[in-house]
This record gives structure tokens, C-alpha cells and sequence, in this order.
């Protein structure tokens, strides 16, 4: 009797807890058919809402695109979801775009990410280079988008080809030349003897200012002009063999063994302050830094920056969008990135927010917004980008190019320049870590 | 804690003294009225159904949510521990055995991070908790405004990880720092807190004390406020000062209390995570370029988030969860131990 209660009791329950497991389950699943049949109208009435994912500042709200597009296409609306840090955008994406579930009608892919989605993720993405006139971009662009056997999973949005931003009145002060064309004449074809200048700038620096904001900065930059990378094109990890690494590690060295470094972390809030300060000369200077150095120098730093042209034409940065097969609009989604990355939307992100377009037939419209230009001393800022951007050589990412970058430049760089380790324990140090990145 | 315990004990006794009576019927039955008569009835029948699965379907909202955000990830991560996982390949798994926490086992950076989050956790913890008791010990004397000063003891607690670390992070960066600035006053030269040994560990403690002292102060004074005020009495009758009335009586009475904010704080500190992430800004996961504060919650959201090794940060994961049980072992032996002493 006593057992045959408990059972019933016990049965009861489980009969409950399921009641209300499957009522919760229904009330979850329900609800995406809902907004669906809502708002999937593209036939009917109803207006499509697609949703564009991208992360930091991608300039197309700034520079109204998604308006003009609404304009043009009435049934349609276009939100943004913005994740702010890449680090945390790019996860996120990736389990999204595997579950087949919760992403966006357009996703931004970073370039250092890009080698892991055309190699891990091209099922995921609608193959956009069918849809489009590939040729309109850089062959290089292109090229880091598309599989081996030929699937674009992504278009070009901006690339970042590299200048020096220097503090012309700082330069004056330490009796240096300030003429944007002698100096770059001056570090042409080495970024050593952008270095080497540096140490003339330390003999007679006005007080509290350095030369560079940071080794890893110079690391970067150096690195992006370099056709050896992390990876060969076959995809086989070369970092510790490649040249393109070991010369941008010695240019990052001398100043980090040097005094011309303020010692900074690139985009930490102490970095925005030495804008603001002025602590620092230079900035090794990809296009898009234009809007960020605007924004953190602000009013007082307007007229003082200059631009020159950087030691080896170089690219650093710049993003693509794609559409995932598991979007639900497609169709319109697709036209939409079509639309966003053609030359003339790209002159117009351009114009508002200093990004450098990856389709060269709109090199010859671009102008810059008159604010920027005015900030920048006049400087004529497409002509120098422009001719950094045709000659950037092809360069190949792998799978880990991201985590193999942040422990050459957050552990072995930072190591020698923030804690005085020598080089060689930097680059021990690096070493390790990769080690651990790689599995090994 | 011994008290509450007591409480809860009480109604098991009376079940146990009257095994065949189910208390919770008595009490339903007085507070409904007489029950229907007829055993076989459609409403007895609902009666007796709803007395019996009332209680689950009441409790069964915790246990739902519970399976499905906590029980199926642990055993997920479980089943990703074994097998080598890519954040960028999620279905394809390979079994990899053991191997994932033999790696762990034979990683430097493991041993460091494990070594991190007890230092971190010792020198937050341990001045946490004694500034704690002694703010509470002078917010138990009558003040003029007490109710203010106890608000006050806890908004750093209502304050996000996030602003606080922020403000942190200012204050100790080295150039232009108020810390450093505060320091060059008594002649010591500018210490780079986020990059140096030590200087990171205390800089990030130094957040997770600002935190949490007043919470703790507060439960401590909760409790303080439960002693008897006879036994103060008694004690300065005896002649006892103020400092030995603290030692005598506030502490002994305290002794579950303290235990109750060890374990909590312990177990705090073994997932400390926000301060030190926060703390090393751009790249923080790494706690530090040499891995200064790397704490084992940071090593695994590296490895799992920015690496995208997720069979190594499951393994991660579950060896915390190990080291969790462990330290709720010791404690429980502590406190069987107190209670015997008792």
C-alpha cells in the first residue's frame, strides 16, 4: 500500500513537472514562428526588417546608408546590432552561425578572422560571388574571402591601408623636419629608419612626450606590409621561420628597449588619454585610425596631426560582411550587402568616417569629409591611402592568426617594453605561448 | 547557522515520532475544512491529487530552469572535456580521453593560473573579511544616522564590476595614475601596477575588497545584532572592556556567521573572473602580459573564447568544479569538527 502511494506520488509528479516543461518548451517555440509570420512579407504588405551584425564602428549608420537604402527600398528596414569588442563579437558569431540559429541577415567578419570562416564556416554563407562583379575589388581582397575551390563567402568592405599621423608641432619642437613628402622620403622602405628617427626625436623631446605610443603599434604596422606572415598560403603555421615576423620583431624591439615609447596598450582608455595629452608624436596610422584619433584628440589636437606616407605600403585591418544561409531573408539580404559594399556606398563611408573603400574604382571619387581634412593639416589624405592601398602586397592568414598575434604582441612584445625582460625572453615567452595556442 | 539548522531540524523529529502521519495533511485539512466524504468521489479525488502535486508543481519552476541552465551544460562541458572541440568546428568532436586534462595537468600556464587564484584569493579574502568584522563591530554601537552608514557600507557591492574596475584601472595606471601620483609624495617611483608581479594581484584584490567588505560587514552585523544583550551585560559586570567583550563574546557568537562568509568568499574567489579580466584591459584574458593574474576563470575563457580550444576550457571548467567539492569537503569537516568542540 505504502509503496503503491508513493509511486502514484511520484508519478504525479513527473506528470506535473512535464505539464509545465512542455508548456515552457511550446511558449519558446511558438514565439520565433510568430515574429516570423510577422514580419517575412516580402511578397505581401508587410515590411521586411533585415539585420545587420557588425562590431565597433562600421561607419554605414553614421554615413545614412541604412536610410537611403529604406528610401529606395520602402519595405524594407535595416537594424544594426553592434557587439563593440571583436573578441567577444567574433565567438559569439561563430556558435550562432554553427547552431543555424540566431544570426543576423548580414554578419561582419574582422580580416584576422576571416582565413577561419572561409575555412571552417563557407557552408554557412551564401556564396556571394556569383552575385556580383568581383573584379570591382582588390584581387587581394577578394582573394581572403574565397575557398580553394572558389566560393566567396564574404565582400570587401574597407581595408586599412597604413600612413604615419604625426604631431607636426611636436616634430617642430624637436627640431625635426615637419614637411609630410621629406619625411616620408626620410623612412622609405624600412620602418628601422622610422625607428631610427624616433631616437633623433628622444634627443630633444619636448618634456612628457615620446615618439610612438607603443612597440606593438610599430609591430603591427611593420607586419602589415609583409607578405610572410603566420601561415604559408598552404596554410601551414611559419611564425617562428617567417621573415615578415622577425623584421617587424626587431623594428618592435629597438623601441622597446629605447625610451621613445610611451608604453601604452592600444584602445585601453589610457591610450585615448594620451591622445588627448598628446604624450606621444606618432601613430602608425591605417586609415580608419583617422576617426578614432579625431575623436580622442579632439578640438585641441585639430590642426597640430599631419599625415605621411608609411615606410612600406601596408594594410592593416578592414572587414567584409556576408550573408549565412541561415538567415531568413536572404534574397533581400543579399541585395542589401551587394549594395552596401559597391563603390559608391563605399566613397560615401569614406567621406563620413575615413574608412578606406576595397574597390579601387572609387579611389577617384573619394573626398574626405572637410572636417578631417582640416584636422589632418590639409593633408591630401586619399592620394597617400590610395597609392598604399594599390600596392599592399597578397598576404595569407591562417586559422589562428588572431590568438598568434595578441601572444606575439600582449606577451613577447609587452614583456620587454612594460616589464624590461630582454628580447630573447620575449620572444621565449611568445614562444610558449603559441605553443598553447597551437596545441603543441 | 547552528540556529537555523535547529529550526529545520525540528519538524524531521516530529516526522519521525509519528511515522504514519503525514503533517502536511493535518494542516491541510484544518486550513480547508473537512475533507469530502466520500473516498471515491471526482472531488476527492482532485482534492487528494492537488494536496500530493501541489507542492512539486510549486518547486518545479526552480528544478526546470535549473536542469536546463545548469544540469545540461555541466554534463555538456563534461562530454566536450573528453573530446577535442574547436569553437570554429562544433560538430566535429574527436575523443580525445583523458587528454584534455592530462594537457591541463602538464600546462605551465595551468599551474600558474591555479597558484593566481589563491594568492588573489588569499590576500583579498583574508583583509576582506577582518575589515569586515570590524566595521561591524562599530556600526553595532549606537550612531547617530546608522541607517545611512549601513547604506553607504553597501553600494560598492551595488556597483557593476564593470564601472568599479573601470575607475580602478585609472587609478593605477602608472602614468599620470592617482595612485602613483599619491606615492611620489613619499618619494616612491612610479610602479607599473598592471605589469608588475605583484603590484596586479594587489591592484585586482584591491577591487574585490572595495566590493565586498560592506557586504560582509553587513551579515556580520546581522548577526551581531542577534547576540543576547545579557551576555554583554554579564561580561562587563565581570569587569570585561570593550576589546575583551569583542574577543569573548562577539567572536564566539560569530563563529557560524565567519564560517558561512568563508565558504561564500572562498568560493567567490575561486571564480573571480570580472576584476582581473576588466583589469588588463585590451587582451585581459591573459591576465597580465606574463600572466601576472591569470586566474583559472580567466585561463578558461581564454582558451576557450579567444584560443577556441573548447575541449581544454570544458576540462577547465570541470576541474574548478572539482576544486569547488573539495574546498565544500573541508568545509563541512570544519564545521563537524566546530560543532563538536561545541
Amino acid at each position: 500500500m505504502r509503496t503503491s502511494t508513493r509511486r502514484s506520488r511520484r508519478l504525479g509528479a513527473i506528470a506535473v513537472v512535464a505539464a509545465l516543461a512542455t508548456g515552457l518548451l511550446a511558449g519558446c517555440s511558438s514565439d520565433p514562428d510568430d515574429s516570423s509570420s510577422d514580419d517575412n512579407g516580402g511578397s505581401g504588405k508587410g515590411k521586411t526588417t533585415l539585420t545587420v551584425g557588425t562590431f565597433g564602428v562600421f561607419g554605414y549608420k553614421q554615413a545614412g546608408l541604412y536610410d537611403e537604402y529604406t528610401k529606395l527600398h520602402p519595405d524594407i528596414t535595416i537594424k544594426e546590432n553592434v557587439t563593440t569588442r571583436t573578441d567577444v563579437y567574433w565567438p559569439k558569431t561563430l556558435t550562432r552561425l554553427q547552431a543555424g540559429s540566431g544570426t543576423d541577415d548580414i554578419q561582419a567578419i574582422e580580416v584576422g578572422n576571416v582565413t577561419e570562416a572561409v575555412q571552417t564556416q563557407a557552408d554557412k554563407f551564401v556564396d556571394l560571388g556569383k552575385e556580383v562583379d568581383k573584379s570591382q575589388f582588390l584581387p587581394w581582397k577578394v582573394a581572403q574571402a574565397t575557398t580553394k575551390d572558389g566560393k566567396t563567402i564574404a565582400l570587401g568592405t574597407d581595408i586599412g591601408p597604413m600612413a604615419i599621423c604625426y604631431r607636426k608641432d611636436l616634430f617642430e619642437k624637436a627640431g625635426l623636419e615637419t614637411d609630410r613628402a621629406k619625411l616620408a622620403e626620410q623612412w622609405k622602405g624600412d620602418w628601422a629608419k622610422y625607428v631610427a628617427l624616433g631616437k633623433d626625436y628622444m634627443k630633444k623631446a619636448p618634456s612628457g612626450t615620446k615618439f610612438v605610443d607603443s612597440a606593438s603599434s610599430v609591430y603591427n604596422a611593420a607586419l602589415g606590409g609583409e607578405s610572410e606572415r603566420y601561415y604559408d598560403k598552404d596554410g601551414n603555421v611559419i611564425w617562428d621561420k617567417s621573415t615578415g615576423v622577425k623584421k617587424s620583431w626587431n623594428a618592435a624591439m629597438t623601441v622597446a628597449t629605447s625610451n621613445m615609447s610611451a608604453k601604452l596598450k592600444q584602445f585601453d582608455p589610457t591610450w585615448d588619454q594620451g591622445f588627448a595629452k598628446g604624450s606621444f608624436a606618432t601613430v602608425a596610422c591605417p586609415a580608419w585610425m583617422m576617426g578614432y584619433i579625431q575623436e580622442k584628440s579632439g578640438d585641441s589636437g585639430k590642426g597640430k596631426w599631419d599625415v605621411a606616407a608609411a615606410p612600406t605600403a601596408a594594410n592593416w585591418g578592414g572587414s567584409f560582411i556576408g550573408v549565412p544561409v541561415a538567415g531568413k531573408h536572404q534574397k533581400e539580404a543579399i541585395a542589401l550587402a551587394k549594395w552596401l559594399t559597391a563603390p559608391e556606398q563605399q566613397a560615401k563611408v569614406f567621406a563620413k568616417q575615413a574608412s578606406f573603400p576595397s574597390t579601387p574604382s572609387a579611389y577617384s571619387t573619394l573626398t574626405p569629409a572637410a572636417a578631417t581634412t582640416e584636422y589632418f593639416s590639409n593633408a591630401p589624405i586619399t592620394q597617400i591611402f590610395g597609392d598604399s592601398a594599390k600596392t599592399i602586397p597578397v598576404q595569407y592568414f591562417g586559422t589562428k592568426d588572431q590568438p598568434i598575434n595578441t601572444a606575439i604582441s600582449d606577451v613577447g612584445i609587452l614583456q620587454v617594453e612594460q616589464k624590461g625582460k630582454s628580447p630573447d625572453q620575449g620572444w621565449n615567452a611568445a614562444k610558449a605561448e603559441i605553443k598553447d595556442v597551437l596545441g603543441q | 547557522m547552528t540556529s537555523s539548522k535547529q529550526a529545520l531540524a525540528h519538524p524531521a523529529t516530529s516526522a519521525d515520532a509519528a511515522p504514519g502521519s503525514q503533517p502536511g495533511a493535518a494542516r491541510g485539512a484544518q486550513g480547508r475544512g473537512t475533507p469530502p466524504q466520500d473516498p471515491g468521489s471526482w472531488r476527492s479525488r482532485m482534492y487528494r491529487w492537488d494536496m500530493k502535486a501541489s507542492p512539486y508543481a510549486f518547486i518545479a519552476p526552480f528544478f526546470i530552469v535549473f536542469g536546463a541552465f545548469g544540469l545540461v551544460p555541466l554534463l555538456y562541458t563534461a562530454w566536450y572535456s573528453l573530446h577535442n572541440v574547436q569553437l570554429s568546428g562544433l560538430d566535429h568532436q574527436t575523443w580525445a580521453g583523458l587528454d584534455n586534462y592530462k594537457n591541463l595537468l602538464s600546462s605551465e600556464f595551468f599551474w600558474n593560473a591555479l597558484g593566481n587564484t589563491f594568492t588573489i584569493g588569499v590576500i583579498s579574502t583574508v583583509p576582506q573579511l577582518l575589515m569586515a568584522i570590524g566595521i561591524a563591530h562599530l556600526l553595532n554601537y549606537r550612531l547617530r544616522g546608522s541607517t545611512v552608514w549601513r547604506v553607504v557600507m553597501l553600494t560598492p557591492y551595488a556597483t557593476s564590476v564593470a564601472a568599479a574596475t573601470l575607475v580602478f584601472t585609472l587609478l593605477y595606471s602608472w602614468d599620470g595614475g592617482m595612485i602613483n601620483w599619491l606615492l611620489h609624495f613619499v618619494g616612491v617611483d612610479p610602479i607599473n601596477w598592471r605589469e608588475s608581479d605583484w603590484g596586479g594581484q594587489f591592484a585586482v584584490s584591491s577591487i574585490v575588497i572595495w566590493r565586498w567588505t560592506g557586504y560582509n560587514a553587513l551579515i556580520y552585523l546581522a548577526a551581531m545584532q542577534a547576540i543576547p544583550t545579557d551576555l554583554y551585560e554579564s561580561a562587563a559586570l565581570d569587569g570585561a572592556g570593550r576589546w575583551q567583550q569583542f574577543r569573548h563574546v562577539t567572536i564566539p557568537m560569530l563563529r557560524p556567521t565567519i564560517l558561512f562568509t568563508v565558504v561564500v568568499s572562498t568560493i567567490g574567489a575561486t571564480q573571480l573572473f570580472g576584476e582581473p579580466l576588466l583589469f588588463g584591459g585590451v587582451s585581459g584574458s591573459k591576465g597580465g602580459s606574463a600572466h601576472q593574474y591569470q586566474t583559472l576563470g580567466l585561463y578558461m575563457y581564454d582558451q576557450g573564447w579567444n584560443i577556441g580550444n573548447l575541449g581544454k576550457a570544458s576540462a577547465i571548467a570541470w576541474t574548478m568544479f572539482l576544486i569547488l567539492l573539495i574546498i565544500a569537503a573541508i568545509n563541512l569537516l570544519i564545521t563537524r569538527r566546530l560543532r563538536k568542540s561545541q
